[in-house]
């Protein structure tokens, strides 16, 4: 593969063959070498040569393989010649991360941490046989698919600061549940307000280190200060709104031209393009109502503990999306639609779509860190509207599969080595300890110097974990 | 023969399932996924229910993604765990199976298998025998 150095953390993969414009990759060379193992490069590639694409194929620094289009991607389309695709925004629709601060400081919890993880563990529940305690009737899922976290508000979990500082308001305009398959409700009804398993997780951090005071005071963080971080999507509804419509633009369009079957995809106008984006955003509010569930169990449960408890919503950043932005295309202020696989948006000072209380400084990019490992704040700059149509990383990004952190890794070693680190955990299993150990992924600290330096996000405040709850 | 093998993958999980017929490659494969979705407990589960499914696909590779997401469907729709399949029969690209499982309600276990994915999937016969391989995502 040729890939040309254009500047420090800048590479670019040429256009050739059926590429519609060029790939680029932001990474250290570090990074590169990791990102060389898999096939990350080569599906860079392939969504290069999709129609209507815009300036580049891009992959960012927490880049590696995923189906059709890598994760850590984001690209965008023009709204008149370019495509929707569900393989470019993922099967976890709208896997997203909200962070809570709290008015506890690190050492309120210390004593407590085994306690703390042991309710928020019964009291939320992380998936199959353990479905959800929150039942729906017909009519209220289509609510909250048309209307979000907002919904969830309404009828008495949580408050309005809580959707007025989530990306969207926690409701994503033009979704419609109609366009959601009976098999994706039928899938998703009993799922409202569960966690999920693989690498979902809850965690009890501390700020540990404040790189930026001036905007750390604007989102409300200190030094100390005990933070809470849900990491989860819309479940099995999100997964089955993928595969539905994976399977109609095939029977609509074939799949014969395209480099790899997933990156099946419909013309943005197209009735198919339309109803996609209509399910998708379906989807990606049941996610926001799922966080907001959550969150209102983890104040109920953490009341208990500490009566005097009070939690905010800081921000709650969508990972895999594709949304309608307007962002400058060649000078010129366009409406554009921007695919993002694993990657969050960073929007700076100024624009109207981050929350007012964040407006002057830009909007929070919430970064969550391997099992055990720090997590990280930055701030969304004017640099990232500029290079990555408003995007950064989403996390660390694994190097290493699943089958061989089993076969080198035990679940009961992991738990061992968090537990030396003062990390409460408690998992599902021993399995899905050691598959989404520390080892699987890159390094986070690493992947963070890189999108500051760069400037398409910047570095605010750092999380170190306390207690881990995982599916 | 052996029935199925994992391989090497970055972020998700992928298998190869073999068999002498297309049915048993690809009734092997249904039992791989069993394994990755229950994490281990795949052998406790028992055959109290029996049940038909009725699958049909555009090609080969589409009827083995519509056969494989029929047990994430009926895990969250149904609450049905498979344990065996029972009996498999494919022709024209429509295929039907009868199954055998329980209630997933009676077993601790969490499903990690979000979708099933037409990433590297594969249905070959080479060598005497029909191989699939299959991308789950994870």
């Amino acid at each position: 593969m040729k890939l040309k150095k254009l500047s420090e953390n800048i590479y670019e993969i040429p256009k050739e063959g059926k590429m519609n414009v060029l790939g680029r990759v932001y990474a250290s060379e570090k990074i590169l070498d990791a990102i060389k193992q898999d096939k990350t490069l080569e599906q860079v590639k392939n969504v290069a040569c999709l129609p209507g694409i815009l300036n580049a194929s891009i992959a960012l620094a927490d880049a590696h393989q995923g189906y059709g289009f890598s994760i850590g991607g984001v690209a965008a389309f023009d709204m008149g010649k370019g495509v929707i695709s569900p393989g470019g925004v993922g099967y976890d629709i709208n896997c997203s991360v909200r962070l809570l601060r709290t008015n506890l400081s690190k050492k309120d919890i210390l004593e407590n941490k085994k306690k703390v993880v042991e309710a928020l563990y019964r009291k939320i529940p992380s998936g199959v046989g353990r479905g959800s305690k929150f039942q729906l009737t017909r009519q209220e899922l289509n609510k909250v698919l048309e209307r979000g976290a907002k919904y969830i508000v309404e009828k008495g979990y949580g408050m309005e600061e809580d959707y007025l500082h989530m990306e969207e308001e926690g409701c994503l305009k033009g979704a419609d549940a109609s366009k959601v398959s009976e098999r994706a409700i039928k899938r998703g009804i009993g799922q409202l307000g569960t966690l999920g398993a693989g690498n979902h997780f809850l965690e009890v951090q501390y700020v540990d280190e404040i790189f930026d005071m001036k905007i750390a005071k604007a989102f409300g963080l200190k030094k100390d200060q005990v933070t809470i971080m849900i990491h989860c999507g819309s479940r099995v509804l999100g997964h089955q709104v993928a595969s539905d419509y994976i399977k109609k633009m095939e029977e609509k369009y074939g799949f014969k031209d395209l480099p790899d079957r997933e990156l099946i995809n419909a013309p943005i106008k197209s009735q198919l393009g339309k109803d996609y984006y209509s399910a998708m955003a379906a989807a990606v509010n049941f996610a926001f109502a799922n966080k907001q569930l959550i969150t209102h169990w983890i104040r109920e449960e953490m009341e208990i503990l500490f009566p005097k408890i009070k939690i905010d919503v800081v921000y709650d950043v969508c990972h895999n999306i594709a949304k309608f932005e307007k962002h400058f295309v060649e000078g010129e202020m366009k409406e554009i639609c921007v695919h993002r696989k694993g990657a969050t948006r960073s929007f700076g000072p100024g624009r109207t779509e981050v929350p007012k209380a964040y407006r002057d400084v830009g909007q929070p990019v919430l970064i969550p860190g391997s099992m055990g490992t720090a997590s990280y704040v930055l701030v969304g700059t004017k640099k990232a509207e500029e290079l990555t149509w408003g995007s950064t990383v989403h996390g660390a990004g694994r190097v290493s599969s699943r089958s061989k952190a089993l076969k080198t890794l035990r679940g009961e070693e992991v738990k061992k080595r968090l537990s030396e680190k003062g990390i409460e955990i408690k998992a599902g299993s021993w399995k899905s300890l050691a598959e989404e150990a520390p080892e699987v992924y890159k390094d986070i600290d690493e992947v963070v110097r890189v999108v500051d330096e760069l400037g398409i996000s910047k570095k605010v405040a750092r999380l170190k974990p306390l207690a881990v709850m995982k599916g | 023969m052996k029935k199925f093998k994992f391989l090497e993958h970055t972020a998700d999980v992928k298998f190869q399932a073999f068999g002498k017929s297309l049915e048993e490659a690809f009734g092997n494969s249904a039992i791989a996924l069993k394994q990755i979705m229950t994490k281990g407990i795949e052998k406790d589960v028992k055959g109290k229910i029996s049940k038909k499914i009725k699958i049909t696909g555009d090609d080969l590779e589409g009827l083995l993604y519509n056969f494989l997401e029929e047990f994430l469907y009926l895990l969250d729709a149904e609450n049905f765990l498979l344990s065996e399949i029972d009996c498999i029969k494919i022709k024209n690209n429509k295929l039907e199976a009868e199954l055998s499982g329980d209630k997933a309600r009676n077993y601790k276990f969490t499903n990690d298998v979000k979708a099933v994915t037409y990433n590297e999937m594969f249905v070959k016969h080479a060598k005497g025998k029909w191989i699939v391989q299959v991308v789950l995502d994870v």
